[in-house]
């Protein structure tokens, strides 16, 4: 496939699937259950001293009649909390489980793989690794090392070639990881949380490519507790909960409903106690968000005391009342830095309301007073729910880094017009 | 995305985990693979490369070589070109201890392949057998040059070797993926197998000729173990035309039944046994 390196063009939601409703995996009634012993026996010594002793087993029912469709060229989530069942769902999908009831049918080519840079062996080169983890996708080694130069070239590893795996960084690995998977010819892929890998700037790439693939043909199943990434790359999404599927559809219902799932005691309390802590919500969308020089040009980082020039275009999933937009700014330790507060324009009679569908483009400029460092920009859209109090979403727009040689004492660099006299203990100036 | 619409479009079983998941052309692809990148790393990357791997055989035979033509006496007197008998021996019984004891904690040590790819999990002790086979066809140069230094005359059987090779090699697979399906329940196969392994050694004609031992009921018992025909054959094949064949040594056609039973079923129980736990491999670790 083609992977340009500048952002996609972002097709709305609906990029697969309406005009033919091919299935590309078809799954009926899966169950799998896991017998967990209660005392386990894994020499042949514990054999022979207790000859006579049965193993006790504890059944755990990981997955329960569990069905549902992917259409072809979907990007298809699979939400759930911790235990959920989900990714044993990934890994029976993939065949690394066996499932004990139900059948799997699946069209085209599957990549074998759920996590990146399984099977990366340190001590070979980095070379030998990418042509090892092709064959493993399933290419010929003679197909693989004829993309060795794609992957390479795509990874920006090409200095790194004949080095040794292990004395790569993390965050290299991941980026040939992410790059091999990309050359494998696979139809259907399953990915277990990627999203959460390398630096900033790969990031960045990575999610331009999950873009570009929820565009294009292939079949994406994505195992993921983050809703943002849900609502920004999936189609469809089915929310797992004990095993049990509950619901399968569209991915703000699918966020909404995990929210409910894990924050439902929270939100009753709030209601009896009638605070206003705003409640998780699922209403809106970033569409595109990005940083530019001040020539409009889109950069990925801005030098110490530049001005921070953004641009952000927000889809309402919902009908928005009264909407506010929050522009707040996080450093890498998570600390809040600063956050301002826009409301909409509602110049020449406009209503104060999105409708559903509709954008809304946040643009302008910020001064820049931060220190040196790495920082993200968050939105918080905030409405006013049906019952009249708020409900908040927080999206992830981006991250950059302010560069620059200047030192800054903190994490902010403030004017300030101080003097320090020298006084006498009556407090004169001497 | 180029390999053909029709195909892609229909809906398939999924047939789960196994011993060969994912078609032929993978398995070996990756067998071959895995057992070539092994072997260069092992050769290419340290310094003294193919000299280490034949460091072992040799020291080995240098020892015993000397245990058993300066001490006990044995081998000048018993068999013709006794070194050249203690050599290609030790080379062969090398290869098939070395690649079972390797093989043992492989598909626990892949736990990672195991663990999150659909793997054609009979590729993993297989390759370890399959770097064992380049070692020795490695060691088997310098085997060659000894035999013709120690004045062997080439026969007409040497062309048989390939035979030796074949049942060598399917008897190590065997028991390779046998002991690796097995360490995934019972973690104190590889000690058990260790012992078993030196007590092969010096039970499988390595050292002396099959010959020496006196008892016929002790020799039967020997024989049991599909190494000692082998080696026995082998022997009158390459080095001594005039040593006797597997079947002389044996007593008769009745003897060589046993091995040959044990042979096959030692292959049908690994066939059966790693198929079986193929599937469940993933969950088990």
């Amino acid at each position: 496939m083609a992977i340009t390196q500048d952002s996609p063009e972002i097709v709305g939601a609906n990029g697969a699937g309406a005009a033919d409703a091919q299935l590309a995996v078809e799954v009926r009634d899966l169950e799998k259950s896991f017998r967990i012993p209660e005392h386990r026996i894994d020499t042949f010594k514990e054999r022979a001293v207790h000859p006579f002793q049965r193993q006790d087993f504890r059944e755990l029912r990981a997955l329960r009649k569990v069905s549902f469709d992917v259409r072809k060229g979907e990007f298809f989530g699979i939400v759930g909390r911790n235990g959920s069942g989900k990714s044993t769902l990934l890994k029976i999908l993939a065949s690394i489980y066996r499932a004990d009831a139900g059948s799997i049918r699946m069209a085209g080519r599957l990549a074998p793989f759920i996590e990146l840079g399984v099977g990366f062996n340190q001590d070979l080169s980095a070379r030998e690794n990418v042509i090892l983890n092709a064959v493993m996708m399933g290419l010929t080694p003679r197909e693989a090392r004829k993309r060795v130069d794609a992957v390479f070239e795509f990874a920006e590893l090409n200095d790194f070639r004949e080095q040794k795996l292990k004395n790569y960084s993390s965050g290299m690995s991941v980026r040939l990881a992410f790059s091999v998977m990309l050359q494998a010819d696979a139809d259907v892929l399953l990915i277990d949380e990627v999203l959460a890998v390398g630096d900033a700037a790969f990031q960045q790439k990575c999610t331009d490519v999950f873009h570009e693939m929820r565009d294009s043909d292939k079949t994406i199943i994505f195992v993921t507790h983050d809703m943002i990434a849900v609502q920004n790359f999936c189609h469809r999404a089915m929310l797992l909960h004990d095993g049990e599927l509950l619901y399968t559809g569209e991915p703000e219902e699918v966020a909404r409903r995990y929210y409910r799932l894990n924050f439902g005691g929270v939100d009753r309390e709030r209601t009896e106690a009638g605070s206003t802590v705003p409640v998780p919500d699922v209403h809106a969308r970033v569409v595109e968000a990005r940083l530019m020089d001040a020539d409009d040009n889109s950069i990925s980082n801005v030098e110490q005391g530049e001005p921070i020039r953004f641009e952000a275009v927000v889809e309402a999933r919902v009908e928005l009342n009264e909407p506010t937009f929050s522009i707040n700014c996080l450093n890498a330790d998570e600390v809040h830095i600063f956050g301002i507060e826009q409301t909409l324009n509602v110049e020449g009679g406009r209503p104060d309301r999105l409708e559903a569908g509709q954008r809304v483009r946040i643009a302008g400029e910020l001064e820049n007073r931060l220190a040196p460092g790495r920082y993200f920009i968050s939105l918080w859209v905030l409405r006013k729910s049906n019952r009249g109090d708020l409900a908040m979403q927080a999206l992830s727009m981006v991250d950059f880094v302010v560069f620059g040689t200047r030192s800054v004492v903190g994490t902010i660099e403030i004017d300030g017009d101080l003097d320090a006299v020298p006084i006498d203990v009556e407090g004169e100036e001497r | 995305m180029s390999n053909g619409a029709a195909a892609a479009d229909e809906l398939r079983p999924v047939s789960g985990p196994s011993a060969i998941a994912g078609g032929w052309r993978r398995f070996w692809d990756l067998l071959y693979l895995m057992a070539v990148t092994e072997f260069k790393r092992t050769y290419f990357e340290t310094v003294l490369g193919y000299a280490w791997s034949l460091l072992r055989p040799l020291m080995l035979f240098g020892v015993l070589l000397v245990v058993f033509t300066q001490i006990f006496r044995i081998g000048s007197d018993e068999v013709e070109h006794y070194p050249v008998f203690l050599l290609l021996n030790i080379v062969l019984f090398s290869f098939f201890s070395e690649a079972t004891t390797v093989a043992t904690p492989s598909v626990v040590a892949q736990e990672g392949i195991v663990r999150k790819t659909q793997f054609p999990r009979l590729v993993i002790p297989l390759s370890v057998v399959l770097t064992g086979l380049f070692n020795l066809g490695t060691n088997m140069v310098a085997v060659l040059i000894f035999t013709l230094a120690f004045g062997v005359e080439p026969t007409l059987t040497w062309l048989l070797f390939p035979v030796v090779l074949v049942v060598l090699l399917i008897l190590t697979a065997a028991v390779s993926t046998y002991l690796s399906a097995l360490y995934v329940r019972r973690r104190d196969v590889a000690i058990i197998w260790s012992v078993v392994s030196s007590a092969l050694f010096y039970g499988s004609a390595v050292l002396f000729p099959i010959g020496i031992v006196d008892s016929e009921t002790l020799r039967h018992i020997l024989f049991v173990n599909p190494l000692v025909p082998l080696f026995v054959q082998t022997n009158q094949w390459i080095i001594d035309s005039d040593a006797p064949t597997a079947v002389a040594a044996a007593g008769g056609w009745e003897w060589i039944v046993p091995p040959v039973v044990v042979f096959l079923g030692t292959c049908a129980a690994a066939v059966w046994f790693f198929d079986r736990e193929a599937p469940r491999v993933a969950e088990e670790l």
